[in-house]
């Protein structure tokens, strides 16, 4: 093939699939460390190893609240993001499904908040999946003419992970105390998939007027297998999982003890370092956008604007490459050792193309093409000029294969029929 | 997925996320990353084809196109190009169905059209489950090509038109929609009324329609 790259001797390993999961930072793992063969007891124990690892349990505690700026007794620790989103919804909606069954919630949600929404819609529960702008938004206004008297809960995620939007959290939180006002009642409760905004967003509770915030750890450089679900006082809701009563009666299951102070330790940090690691992401993000602006043609930016963190997550980008499907050029970056995703079909389990781009109208030909790319800590300029050493090399050799041509007069030119 | 399909995939342990069953066979990783016949941009309108064959679009994620020179008395087919749009074993599978029907000196016609799809994921050395539909579109691209053949030769009667049979008539599916349909991974009457309303308005379809289901199945998938 023409001017196609050789294999470097050495293969660099460019890892930009930060928002599938991130590695674990080094000091979260030494402070996990003592927690599994030193320091193991049951926290429930009340013997000296257990009231220890009851202690270590309680500052992990107190220190998510602290980010949250909560009290700590509203932190119920879960096994993940998954599992907080789940009983998030199926909590408050068995526990108040007799006061309505209307839920309000997005077309762009992680599915683990959508595939919820979809059982509940069999149990007889009403879903409001509310549309998005092109860049992946909703309306303020689209949430408060939804609401209805029988509207008990509104999930709405506050950074996406495909695209990187931002939704106006603090605002519908603003919309729907306002409305619980004039109502005269506690209805909806307003929960929000966290997990993304996490490493990036302030997560204070009080400024985002929410009642339930899912976070994981896997994203923030922390553990696998250990998240939370904020629950503000007064806000009830049944548990998933029963047995021996831990986590308030909301979580039973001996407590994922390393897992719980990985978590904390993690979100303590990024917490810490977001300003400066958000700048740098983001010079680094618009950086590699530009660099693909200039060599490759037919591009297209999916989501939002590149902006600050107040209107996408500054680590995302998400870009179309027309005339060639996104899962080919996966396989071929990832012979060079380039790590990324992709919303085409081929890659997924049903093999229709990202959900989330399609709400944001994207032809399902600019969504089979599309690239995510999601930056971290350890990405630096070098990778991204590593990448695009051999970016544009693959796709113009993709592009040799393809019959397809999009807006341009070759294309559909040997139809014979 | 239904519920029917959750608990089949819970018995039969089947791994069904993203994440499992993803490796390619060395084959497939050859035909990939060194395909074999593709049809170069500025070599079109020179290739002088005997018959072309499109099939699929970028909105379903797939296009896919086949030159064909065949020799007029001999009905061998001389040489094979092809472009696809699509994902690696869409592209792995066009590039070795060039190779199949071209080795040799060449297929007739009559034996190219004996191709099945899993005559080419036997000699891609498999394919993962979800990606059998690739290997389908590679096939009907070559059966476009051949009819194309038919066409400009004037032997209509030979012309392919496999199955397109109508099964419900108010809303004019046929039997090659629930071939697809199967193909995308429905398995039962409710996946396939799911996807195509097949039958909803118009019961007494429901029997053949069942029938065709068991018979997909059984071929792309037993």
């Amino acid at each position: 093939m023409n001017n196609f790259p050789k294999k470097p001797a050495k293969k660099r390993f460019v890892y930009l699939d930060h928002a599938a999961t991130t590695y674990l930072d080094e000091k979260v793992k030494k402070a996990m460390d003592p927690y599994f063969s030193d320091i193991f007891a049951n926290p429930s124990g009340l013997y000296a190893q257990g009231r220890e690892a009851k202690s270590a349990l309680d500052s992990a505690r107190d220190k998510v609240a602290e980010v949250l700026g909560a009290q700590p007794d509203t932190i119920i620790f879960t096994g993940g993001g998954t599992e907080s989103d789940n009983l998030a919804i199926f909590g408050a909606a068995r526990k108040h499904a007799n006061q309505g069954k209307h839920i309000i919630t997005t077309k762009i949600e992680h599915h683990a908040v959508l595939r919820p929404c979809e059982e509940l819609e069999k149990l007889g529960f009403e879903i409001t999946y509310l549309p998005v702008n092109k860049e992946g938004k909703i309306s303020v206004e689209s949430v408060k003419k939804n609401l209805r008297k029988h509207t008990i809960l509104i999930s709405i995620m506050y950074g996406n992970n495909e695209i990187g939007t931002v939704m106006p959290i603090a605002e519908i939180g603003r919309e729907i105390l306002k409305w619980r006002k004039q109502q005269n009642t506690v209805y909806p409760y307003f929960h929000t998939d966290a997990c993304q905004a996490a490493g990036a967003l302030d997560l204070n509770v009080e400024k985002l007027h929410v009642d339930l915030m899912t976070i994981n750890g896997s994203k923030i450089y922390g553990p696998k297998g250990a998240g939370i679900l904020y629950k503000r006082r007064g806000v009830l809701i049944e548990p998933l999982v029963y047995g021996g009563g831990q986590e308030k009666k909301l979580r039973s299951g001996t407590e994922n003890v390393p897992g719980i102070i990985g978590f904390a330790k993690a979100l303590e940090l990024v917490q810490k370092n977001k300003k400066i690691e958000n700048k740098r992401l983001l010079k680094l993000r618009n950086y590699f956008w530009e660099k693909i602006k200039t060599k490759i043609t037919k591009v297209k930016l999916n989501g939002p604007e590149l902006g600050d963190e107040s209107v996408r997550l500054p680590n995302n980008l998400n870009i179309s490459v027309l005339d060639v499907e996104g899962e080919a050029m996966l396989l071929y970056l990832d012979e060079y050792g380039i790590v990324c995703s992709t919303g085409s079909a081929c890659t997924s389990e049903s093999l229709d193309p990202s959900h989330v781009l399609i709400a944001c109208g994207l032809p399902y030909e600019y969504a089979h093409g599309s690239l995510r790319f999601t930056l971290g800590k350890r990405n630096t300029k070098q990778d991204i000029d590593y990448v695009m050493k051999y970016l544009p090399a693959i796709v113009d050799r993709l592009r040799e294969l393809s019959p397809v041509h999009l807006g341009e007069k070759k294309h559909a030119k040997y139809i014979s029929r | 997925m239904d519920k029917e399909e959750d608990d089949k995939t819970q018995a039969a342990g089947i791994r069904d996320t993203s994440g499992g069953n993803w490796l390619y066979s060395d084959t497939v990783r050859e035909h990939f990353f060194d395909p074999k016949n593709f049809m170069k941009y500025d070599e079109v309108d020179t290739y002088q084809a005997d018959a072309t064959g499109r099939v699929g679009s970028p909105a379903c994620g797939d296009e896919m196109v086949i030159w064909l020179k065949i020799d007029s008395k001999t009905e061998k087919i001389k040489d094979c190009r092809w472009q696809t749009f699509g994902c690696g074993s869409a592209i792995a599978s066009t590039s070795v169905l060039s190779v199949m029907i071209t080795e040799n000196g060449g297929m007739t016609i009559d034996e190219a059209l004996k191709i099945k799809p899993q005559d080419i994921i036997k000699r891609l050395g498999g394919l993962p489950d979800r990606k059998i539909h690739c290997s389908v579109l590679g096939d009907k691209a070559l059966q476009a090509a051949v009819n194309d053949w038919f066409r400009k030769t004037g032997q209509h009667e030979r012309i392919v038109t496999a199955g397109a049979k109508i099964i419900d008539e108010k809303l004019n599916i046929t039997d090659k929609d629930i071939e697809e349909a199967v193909l995308e991974g429905a398995r039962t009457l409710e996946d396939i009324q799911k996807k195509l309303k097949v039958g909803v308005g118009n019961p007494e379809a429901i029997p053949q329609i069942e029938e065709l289901i068991r018979f997909y199945v059984e071929k792309y998938y037993a």
